[in-house]
């Protein structure tokens, strides 16, 4: 009973660990995920005097993808009723060229700003409206709630882990009997604290499994992906293959060190 | 003849100033059976446990089966102890083993396969009268069988030395004469070395040994 609780003890906190890892991993992927949604809504408006072809502007910068004009048809049918043909013909030929520049990717605050700077050392180029305003407060937002989770994913991780070396210990200390007889015996390290490494295996793998049912569930019944879908987000929280494999990694990797760790500070009895 | 342990000016203690065992030289020759005695507290069981590594010289040299055992390196250490069989007064047996595993200790450590340590087992629970026992677990034995089953341990992998600390201390008249006639019959068919260290050599023994006393910290040879 008593090495049953401490087994569960191990599981729960490796698999916090896990969680708060995948949480973040999740995190990460819907950020992207939103940022290609923005992407493919966000432009940047030029004025200019001239006509660019879409092979000048994807020339300027590297990060512009493709531009489109953007017709001034509309506005001049409005005014066919209040001008004479001659003075709509003038202004036809004096309107400045509008253009829509789409992003390969949804820009930092930064990089619009060099964008801009850049489009507008062409002198043809009249103005540039990034709509930074608009763009700085969503990305910020979005960032500070990346931040915000990573801290958290890090805090936790970092407490479980504490929590994990204590639960060893006392491991260690139902061991030590064991481990001090073997030594007297002439049982190598490897040997006298195989039961140490072989039950922390076991909790890791366990914890990993518990860890890919939970977000099996979470994805497979949408309860996370399908009100992401609904504001236009598709993200894959959980890949199965990758991520279960980095979280056996992460968990292995932590119980083995944990286990190495207090093996080696192991003072025989005398 | 073959000296097990050979022993120059050799001081152990605890603590720096608090000498235990003071400058003592001697040397115990291979397949001698030897009794160390003293007063509680006089240093028989440190001086046993420098024999195994678990105390490490003061001062002087010891050495053990060939290996200096000053400064020694685990791996070493490991290796001289696979070659000596211990009994100790509290048994020490693995209480979450089988009384069949605890005897096999001494031999999955040495490597042994199944067959092999499996048959060497069965014999020496023969020899300990405890092979009707062999599925149990320590606490469900007495004491007297317990050591039964160390004294099996200690002999499992035939090794060259064996060291008992007050291996008679608490047992029944029955456990003890089984305990003694096992050592001897280590000594006198294996040539094993054995080293007792106990507060009275017990009557009657058949072989011949030797005597060392210690006494406010020297060690003196009685006959």
């Amino acid at each position: 009973m008593k090495s049953l609780k401490n087994h569960i003890s191990l599981i729960i906190a490796l698999f916090t660990v896990l969680a708060s890892v995948q949480i973040y991993v999740a995190v990460d992927r819907t950020i992207a995920a939103y940022e290609s949604h923005l992407k493919s809504d966000y432009s940047v408006i030029v004025v200019a005097n001239k006509a660019f072809t879409p092979k000048e502007f994807t020339t300027m910068s590297s990060m512009i993808e493709r531009s489109e004009p953007i017709s001034t048809a509309q506005v001049l049918e409005r005014l066919k009723g209040e001008m004479s043909e001659k003075n709509l013909a003038l202004l036809k030929l004096t309107l400045p060229k509008f253009y829509r520049i789409y992003l390969n990717r949804f820009p930092t605050p930064n990089e619009i700003n060099n964008l801009q700077k850049k489009l507008q050392r062409n002198t043809a180029i009249e103005r540039v409206e990034g709509f930074s305003q608009t763009h700085d407060t969503v990305y910020k937002l979005m960032l500070l709630f990346k931040d915000v989770v990573q801290v958290f994913s890090i805090a936790i991780a970092a407490v479980t882990s504490l929590l994990i070396l204590k639960e060893m210990r006392l491991w260690q200390f139902q061991h030590a009997e064991r481990m001090n007889i073997m030594a007297l015996f002439g049982a190598p390290v490897w040997l006298r604290s195989a039961v140490l490494f072989r039950l922390a295996i076991v909790d890791a793998i366990i914890a990993t499994l518990i860890l890919c049912f939970a977000f099996f569930i979470i994805d497979y019944y949408g309860i996370l992906t399908l009100p992401l879908k609904e504001i236009g987000i598709n993200v894959q929280l959980f890949n199965f293959v990758n991520d279960a494999l980095r979280s056996l990694a992460i968990s292995l990797g932590i119980s083995i060190a944990l286990t190495f760790t207090i093996v080696m500070f192991h003072s025989e009895e005398e | 003849m073959d000296k097990v342990i050979i022993a120059e000016n050799l001081s152990l203690s605890y603590k720096e100033f608090e000498t235990i065992i003071s400058k003592a030289t001697f040397s115990i020759n291979s397949g001698e059976f030897v009794f160390i005695t003293g007063a509680s507290g006089s240093g028989k069981s440190t001086l046993l446990k420098s024999f195994y590594g678990a105390i490490e010289p003061r001062q002087g040299n010891l050495s053990v089966g060939g290996v200096k055992m000053n400064r020694i390196s685990t791996s070493k250490l490991n290796f001289l102890r696979r070659h000596i069989g211990i009994v100790f007064q509290d048994y020490k047996l693995i209480k979450e083993w089988t009384i069949e595993k605890n005897v096999m200790l001494p031999l999955i450590i040495s490597g042994y396969t199944g067959d092999v340590s499996g048959a060497q087992v069965q014999k020496l629970l023969g020899h300990v009268k405890l092979t009707h026992q062999a599925g149990k677990y320590p606490p469900e034995l007495s004491g007297g069988e317990q050591q039964r089953v160390a004294m099996a341990r200690a002999l499992a992998h035939n090794p060259i030395l064996i060291l008992a600390d007050e291996p008679t201390g608490n047992l029944d008249e029955y456990s003890s004469s089984v305990i003694w006639s096992l050592l001897e019959g280590a000594n006198t068919q294996l040539k094993t070395t054995v080293i007792v260290v106990t507060h009275h050599i017990p009557e009657g023994l058949k072989v011949p040994y030797k005597h060392y006393h210690i006494e406010f910290g020297n060690i003196n040879e009685i006959s």
